[in-house]
Parts: C-alpha cells; structure tokens; sequence
C-alpha cells in the first residue's frame, strides 16, 4: 500500500467533495489544492472562482496567490472585484465556498481576525476577513478545510470573522444569511458535519488508523460521534499520484 | 488632463504627511515603485487603505509611514503572515497602528460608493460578524421598499489614489488588463491620483477584458517600468513568488528588515536603476 501523509489524506477527502460541475468559490492554500485536484481528477467541469475576479480558472499548477498570472490566463471571465462579490457571489449564484481558518468551534464559525480575547491586545493578529464573510454568508454551501488541533478546534472563537451556525440552530434565518452554512469540516484526523437538530459539529468520519480518542483529544470541545460513523478509505494510488503532480508542476512553476 | 512626470515628482506633488492613501492591486499590478518613492520621501502619518495590504504596506509601515490602515485581508499571499505589520500591531513598532477592518465585499463596496458620489454603498454582508460589532463605517439598514435588514457600509473617499498599469498613450489615458481588481474605483473614488505604467505608448490598443481610464479623470502619470516587483504586470512580468516567500524572512526581525530597506529602497533611485531579480534572504545578510 502506498504510503501517504495526514495532509495528502485530508487534501484527497476535500476534493472528493466536490462534485462535477458545480460552481466553487475557492481559498488559497488547502482549499485550492483540493479544488484543483477535483478539477483533474473526476470533476473536469468544475468552474473555479477566485475572489480576484478569475470565473472558471483552470490552472495546471497550483497558485501561490488568488491572482497568479495563470488563473487570469486560463479563465473564462474576468471580472472586478466588486463585481465578483456583487453579481456572483451575493445572489446566491455559488454552488459551494471553500474556506480555511485559523480557528473554528463547534458551530462552525471561523476566526481569521485575532487569537486572544482582547481584539486591541491580540496575542497572535491574524490576517483578517478577505471573501469569507460573505461567500460563507452567501454560498448555496460551505466547507472548511483545516488541521485539527486542539488550540484551533475551540468551544466558541475568539472574534468571528465569519459565520457558520451563529450561536446555534436558528441564527442563520435570524441573520437572513442566504446560504445553507457549513456542511463539512474536513481536516487531517477525520471529517466533522452539522447536528441537524443542535447545528453542532459531530464526527461522522475518520481515517484509516486514526482512534476516534485522537479526534476528541484535538477538540477543544466535547466532540459527539456520529451513530453512523464511517471510516473514509485512503487515498488512491491515482488520486495521490494527481496530487503530486500537482505539487511538483507547481514547485517547477515557482522555481522557474 | 493627466500631466506625465517622473515618479518622484508625482509622489511629491500629491501625497502630504497625514494623508488618506490608497494604493490599491489586487496581487497583480501592485504600485511597488510608488510605495518605495513615498519611503524614500519620509512621508508620515498615513492612513493607508487597501483591501489586500501585502509586502509594500509592510515595507511602508515598517518605515514608519503609517498611523492607520484601513483594509480587509493583511498577509503575504500563499506564504504567511506580514511580519511588519503584526510588529506594529503587536509591539507599536516603529509607531502604532490603528485598524479599521472590514471583509472584501465591504471594502469593494466602500469604493463604489466613492466613485459615485454616494455616501454609502448597500450590500448583504457581515452579519452576524464581530466586525459588523466593531463598527467603524458599518451600520444596519432597512430596505425602503421590503423592508428587508441589509449592511450599508460608509463611502470611501482617498486624499490620493496610486496604481500600476501596464500603458499609458502620450495625452495620459490609461489602460490596464488582465486582474484588474478595484483599481478603476478607487482611482475614481479619490481627490487626486497617480498612476505608474509600464510603458508610455504612442496610442493605446485595445485589450480583451482591458479597462481604460481617460487621462482628464487621472491627475499624473509617471513611466516606471518594471514598477509592480515582486508583483507583476500582464504582458510584462511574471510574479516573482521566489520574492514574497524570501520576504517572510526579510521581514521577520526589525534589524534584517532595517537593512533590506536601506540598501533597496532608500538607497535607490527612484527609477532606471530598480533591479529585477529577487533579493534572496541571504543577500541582505
């Protein structure tokens, strides 16, 4: 069996989220990788969104940044910024938003903002909100993609940046927010979806030889399993063969 | 009528210590050049505003030209965290750095607005958010018609607009192509702007998906070519991802920042003589 890293496994889960032909609004970094891998493995018709105004980006190595070059190039549209937030994004025309964080807790709300309680002393200041208020806010769905860890994993975030299930079951029609919210947490140890009844976050997969004791450990919350947990199978040799190619197209891309 | 002069001389006769200035890119066409000209002429006090403030807003505020930033998404992209701007955050260091913080449809939004001559712009954002608490130019607001609760986030109105095209034709009309971001707003949204080119040309072509801006909306032009490195101008450059991943350690402690600077940005002339290829971590060493 082919060996393979907690990153590559987590990277293979998210892109197996997404389906062909939908419409993706997608992140730097994790998120990126998994979409494009989608893209070159068995979602061909993937239309990639990138807050930089690229509608249907098809890059053949990753991108450092939301505006290399090769999204404007490969693109079927490009548009300005406040057109891809307003015409695009904002009506509800996004099929899914793919997001990392620094932070999220156990409604699927994310911190990009501060770590610390106080936001005028912040013990690390985080980049800040970019897209994800609103494509969370405005996506048919969202996923988020991050490593678990106990520190990043948190009963309530230290600033919302942006919202998942707000303060539970009911804040989001209060809020009027349009889209369904956060339906998959995807990260190195396992993959955690929305209680439909408390909109909490419960496990519902894990990774071949990780405990589900481990997946509670990196919770900073009391992390409910799933009666119908499954456990998600490793990656295919195809599928981590694509990723690698990806990778390495892309470390030649930058080195170039 | 945009007057053409040398970027020195633009910078000069538009941005004043104190100033609100926005040097607006979107990870591509990044004024670079004109940032480094605002350093070199010691500029203080700034209120600087961008949505995506990366290397040149950390090399700003590192030189100490900043009192306040006004943005949405603060880091170097794909690689990490601006090691200058968390110092001034964090530490105050060179001085403190006031926030006002919004998300990128806000900010885009608060352009808009400026370049219509409206006080405000109206969008479904930031509900529910702790910036929508933190407030600064972010208010409820019901639809007169629906009476649906949506955001109206204030107008953005800069001192001074800067950004970088790809061309400019001798009567000072712009065009610009490829990520075009928020650049046309904000330019129209300001009291004054400059724009840096690449090239002055004889007469402008047109450019699939290009945005021209008539030369009478744009107060001066200035030639700097190669002026977006390590960002990049379509037709022109490439990206130099090499460069912003050797920022982050350039940038990681005050004394290797401070030496960086004084040998690539204060110690350089204004134009001509800009180098193109990376200055790797252990040039500067």
């Amino acid at each position: 069996m082919t060996e393979y890293t907690a990153d590559e496994m987590m990277t293979v889960t998210a892109a197996r989220a997404l389906r062909d032909g939908m419409t993706c609004f997608v992140g730097i970094g994790l998120p990126s990788a998994a979409a494009n891998l989608a893209r070159a493995r068995h979602a061909p018709n993937l239309v990639l969104i990138y807050e930089s105004g690229t509608i249907g980006a098809k890059p053949d190595t990753l991108p450092l940044s939301i505006g290399d070059g090769i999204l404007a190039l490969t693109a079927d549209a490009v548009v300005s910024v406040p057109e891809i937030f307003n015409y695009w994004l904002q009506p509800g025309r996004i099929d899914v938003g793919f997001l990392g964080a620094a932070q999220v807790d156990r409604f699927g709300n994310i911190n990009t903002t501060v770590i610390g309680p106080d936001y005028d002393q912040p013990k690390v200041r985080l980049p800040g909100a970019g897209g994800a208020p609103e494509i969370a806010a405005s996506c048919r769905e969202v996923i988020i993609v991050l490593r678990q860890r106990e520190r990043t994993f948190v009963d309530s975030v230290d600033f919302i940046t942006s919202v998942g299930f707000g303060a539970g079951p009911g804040s989001r029609q209060r809020l009027g927010l349009g889209g369904a919210g956060p339906q998959k947490i995807i990260t190195d140890l396992g993959v955690l979806q929305p209680s439909p009844h408390t909109a909490e976050f419960v496990l519902t997969g894990v990774y071949p030889g990780v405990l589900v004791s481990d997946v509670q450990r990196q919770t900073g919350w009391d992390l409910q399993v799933s009666a119908e947990l499954a456990e998600i199978p490793a990656p295919l040799p195809e599928e981590l063969a694509a990723l690698r190619a990806l990778q390495a197209a892309s470390a030649e891309g930058t080195e170039a | 009528m945009a007057e053409i002069v040398s970027l020195a001389e633009a910078i000069e006769r538009t941005v004043n210590d104190g100033d609100t200035v926005a040097m607006e890119g979107f990870t591509h066409l990044i004024p670079h050049a004109a940032g480094h000209e605002v350093i070199r002429q010691r500029r203080r006090r700034l209120i600087l505003v961008r949505m995506t403030p990366d290397i040149i807003y950390d090399q700003m505020i590192g030189a100490g030209c900043a009192s306040k930033l006004v943005f949405s998404w603060g880091g170097n992209p794909g690689v990490g965290s601006l090691h200058r701007f968390r110092d001034a955050v964090e530490n105050s260091w060179p001085a403190p750095l006031e926030l006002e913080e919004h998300s990128h449809a806000g900010m885009a939004n608060r352009y808009v607005a400026g370049a219509s001559g409206l006080p405000f712009a109206v969008l479904r954002g930031y509900r529910g958010t702790g910036l929508a608490s933190r407030g600064a130019g972010i208010a409820d607001i019901s639809c007169p018609f629906t009476g649906e609760k949506l955001t109206a986030v204030s107008a953005l109105r800069p001192d001074v607009a800067v950004i970088h095209a790809q061309q400019a034709d001798l009567a000072g009309n712009v065009q610009l192509w490829g990520i075009t971001g928020v650049q046309k707003e904000a330019v129209l949204a300001a009291q004054r702007s400059v724009v840096t080119v690449e090239e002055i040309v004889d007469t402008l072509e047109p450019r699939p998906g290009g945005i021209v801006l008539p030369g009478w909306a744009i107060s001066y032009v200035a030639e700097a070519k190669g002026g977006a490195h390590p960002s990049y101008a379509l037709g022109y450059s490439v990206r130099d991802n090499d460069f912003y991943l050797a920022w982050d350690q350039i940038s990681r402690d005050r004394a290797t920042f401070s030496r960086w600077l004084d040998e690539h940005v204060l110690g350089a002339t204004p134009s001509g003589a800009r180098q193109v290829s990376s200055a790797r971590p252990g040039a500067v060493r």
